[in-house]
């Protein structure tokens, strides 16, 4: 089980109460797309991804950016039980999405990026650390299914 | 290889981190120590506290490394040849952390200039600092 220390917790919730769900899930999603076209594999059925405005401002990857932050809300909400609160997502990513882990650390990292663009001196290296563990439990959750 | 339009990318974010290379440098190095402590061990000559002054000159020091190299894009393997050398030969720092480096700096550049880290500065700088990456540990074997 994961140790969180009160800090850990207080800067998750204090942080993840400012987050616009649908903002940040699409400037992430827009980001991944973007810096490493080869996740592009996985929209196929997205329509037009050709360059980063088409991708910036295609409504299935604002609509899908929104629906993982909404996800992320889940592991936030149970955070002494992310395993299990994932295991049903992590068997869907394996054995339907077939989506490579290696995915989740390049959106983990880019959600990182755009919290630092969005939250400014407030996003210290103290705050990217908590956040950057949470990720870290979010991915090995995610990955936990694959078989 | 670069596009005109992103080397005019990296050129136009990098005139903007000149004038703070010591004070964003030290704090890529400290957002490095704090999210992945294990990237201390190549420090224990040094004061890895938040702030210090080591620290600032040392990332002062990596900044206008990459500062030179994004000057001139077409000579990188020139520019970085001797730290190419002392990377393989003195330090033997293990690549995985300059990836762990590059991640930090990109979190400085988006948080200092959030409007001009657009997507596709991103990617210019994401592809320029693994090319960085690639060259220090281009002589390891």
């Amino acid at each position: 089980m994961v140790h969180w220390t009160d800090a850990e917790r207080e800067a998750i919730n204090t942080f993840w109460a400012k987050i616009d769900h649908e903002e940040v899930g699409h400037q992430a999603l827009t980001r991944v797309l973007v810096v490493y076209p080869w996740t592009q594999r996985y929209f196929s059925t997205f329509g037009n991804l050709s360059n980063a405005t088409a991708i910036a401002g295609n409504p299935k990857v604002r609509a899908h950016g929104k629906r993982v932050l909404d996800a992320l809300g889940d592991a936030i909400t149970h955070l002494d039980n992310v395993n299990a609160t994932y295991a049903k997502l992590s068997q869907l990513h394996s054995e339907k999405l077939h989506v490579d882990p290696e995915n989740f650390r390049l959106l983990g990292e880019t959600l990182i990026i755009v919290l630092a663009g969005h939250f400014g001196a407030a996003f210290t290296p103290a705050i990217q650390a908590t956040w950057q563990k949470f990720l870290a439990v979010v991915i090995a959750a995610l990955s936990k299914q694959y078989h | 290889m670069y596009s005109a339009t992103e080397k005019a990318l990296i050129a136009s974010i990098w005139e903007k981190v000149t004038p703070h290379t010591e004070q964003w440098g030290g704090e890529a190095l400290e957002r490095l120590f704090a999210v992945f402590p294990q990237t201390k061990i190549y420090f224990k000559h040094v004061d890895t506290s938040p702030g210090s002054a080591a620290i600032r000159t040392h990332g002062d020091k990596v900044m206008k490394a990459i500062g030179s190299t994004a000057g001139d894009l077409d000579n990188m393997l020139t520019t970085l040849s001797s730290l190419s050398n002392l990377h393989a030969y003195n330090l033997m720092v293990d690549p995985v952390n300059f990836k762990l480096l590059s991640h930090c700096i990109l979190v400085v550049l988006a948080n200092h200039l959030p409007s001009e880290f657009t997507p596709e500065a991103h990617l210019a700088f994401d592809k320029f600092l693994a090319s960085v990456a690639a060259i220090l540990s281009q002589k390891y074997r």
